[in-house]
């Protein structure tokens, strides 16, 4: 139980998906419009990520190493299709606010990242939790953001009243406000020096690359690959060698036996 | 002829897919640090976003709605685009080796990237014909290049000017992408 606390900690401050390790940037800036539709696009991701752990560390051990990445995306793909066929049939509204950003949740690297990183190694019970922390993490990033966007351009949220008609700055609401509060979040994080992708302070993951998506392109992206690869194939040279050992040992002990 | 044209003007720059939609900001903001990168970037982007819509309208049109299996389209996109890229970059090593060296690291990171997927999509939510839905495509990635390579342009030019500490690196950029989201946001009385 306390391992699963610890999850929940781990996912909602110590490496928060929106503040520390910025990632899943299109749907940050995208939907954070109203506070209304931050929270909801947070609660759907919360829902794939909780049950696309749950199932992969479920299947951790049936799914082939190799096919592991399409196998991940097939189920991570269903899972959506079953989120947006229940908003569209239970909450049309925010259905229709959410537009083409339901869909794309299949490829916010959320999802695939925590799947790779932790549910395909780890117990059913602990992804699950693991999931929860990550999904409340990226709701409460959104639906800060999104109430940053939303009292300063449009002086109202969750349907109260802040700020009179006269002083609201529309922009904050349009795309570009998107660009200049994720800005300014990422230099204030920078002033006090804050753990976060950003900056290169963020907690190392415990992926041989450095788990660092953001910067994880071009010729880095190459190099990340041939690193990840020379880390399995030394894990499997040891599987190997501690097989081989096992065996000697076995055959030795037999040949003690018959003396 | 003129509906073409106004789709593909709005698709690239009334709703352009950065900075308007925040699909693709991953390479935008990933890949934007030099314009010769960037230009790499917006090629293999309208490469493969135009085969990704040709694919995807096919595979709508011919396999999803005779089997009445519109509701998989998502599944179904997600990996015809990933074996197409996968295909692509095969073919092009093989084949085109000149265009390989060009695009070829850029390939696999176009395939989790959500302007392929959300282009694809958006031509089935708007029930676009073949040939509409080709012309969104290509307005789509010509949007994305523009935007990139004006991005690596500005930012090439800024890179010797006197930015106060905090808003150095990540910041400078957003702020960067916000002010030409503000510029886009005036072709938004185009069409």
């Amino acid at each position: 139980m306390n391992k699963c606390a610890e999850r929940l900690y781990n996912g909602i401050i110590k490496e928060n998906p929106t503040f520390v390790l910025m990632l899943g940037m299109c749907p940050t800036l995208a939907v954070t419009t109203t506070a209304v539709n931050g929270v909801g696009m947070g609660l759907s991701t919360t829902a794939v990520l909780v049950f696309s752990n749950l199932i992969i560390s479920a299947l951790r051990k049936i799914i082939p190493d190799r096919v592991r990445i399409p196998a991940y995306i097939v189920i991570v793909a269903s899972l959506v299709t079953i989120v947006q066929l229940l908003l569209q049939a239970f909450v049309p509204s925010l259905y229709k606010s959410l537009g083409i950003y339901i869909p794309l949740i299949v490829v916010n690297c959320i999802i695939l990242g925590r799947a790779e990183a932790y549910a395909a190694k780890n117990g059913v019970l602990e992804s699950a939790f693991d999931g929860i922390g990550m999904g409340l993490g990226f709701t409460v990033g959104l639906t800060c953001i999104a109430i940053v966007r939303e009292v300063i351009g449009g002086g109202a949220v969750f349907g109260m009243e802040l700020i009179p008609e006269d002083f609201r700055i529309t922009i904050f609401g349009l795309a570009p406000g998107a660009f200049f509060v994720l800005a300014v979040l990422t230099a204030l994080q920078n002033a006090c020096k804050a753990p976060s992708a950003t900056n290169g302070s963020a907690p190392k993951s415990a992926l041989a690359c450095g788990g660092n998506c953001m910067e994880c392109r071009g010729s880095s992206c190459a190099a990340n690959h041939a690193s990840l690869e020379a880390v399995r194939a030394q894990a499997e040279e040891k599987a190997l060698a501690a097989k081989k050992a096992a065996q000697a040992k076995a055959a030795e002990m037999k040949a003690n036996k018959k003396e | 002829m003129k509906e073409l044209i106004l789709i593909i003007v709005g698709s690239a720059l009334v709703n352009n897919i950065i900075l308007s939609q925040f699909q693709g900001l991953c390479p935008f903001l990933g890949v934007s640090k030099k314009v010769d990168t960037s230009i790499g970037m917006g090629g293999a982007v309208i490469f493969v976003i135009t085969l990704a819509c040709i694919a995807t309208n096919l595979v709508y049109a011919f396999v999803l709605v005779p089997l009445h299996l519109e509701y998989l389209q998502t599944i179904a996109f997600i990996l015809v685009i990933a074996a197409l890229v996968q295909f692509v970059e095969m073919f092009l090593k093989k084949n085109v080796p000149s265009l390989y060296q060009a695009l070829g690291v850029f390939l696999p990171l176009i395939t989790t990237n959500c302007a392929v997927l959300g282009a694809a999509l958006t031509n089935v939510q708007k029930g676009y014909s073949f040939i509409f839905s080709v012309a969104n495509g290509v307005g789509t990635a010509v949007g994305f290049t523009i935007a990139i390579v004006l991005l690596a342009s500005i930012r090439e030019s800024i890179e010797d000017n006197d930015i106060p500490l905090n808003f150095q690196g990540s910041p400078i950029v957003l702020v960067t992408s916000g002010l030409m989201a503000i510029a886009f946001l005036g072709f938004s009385g185009l069409i």
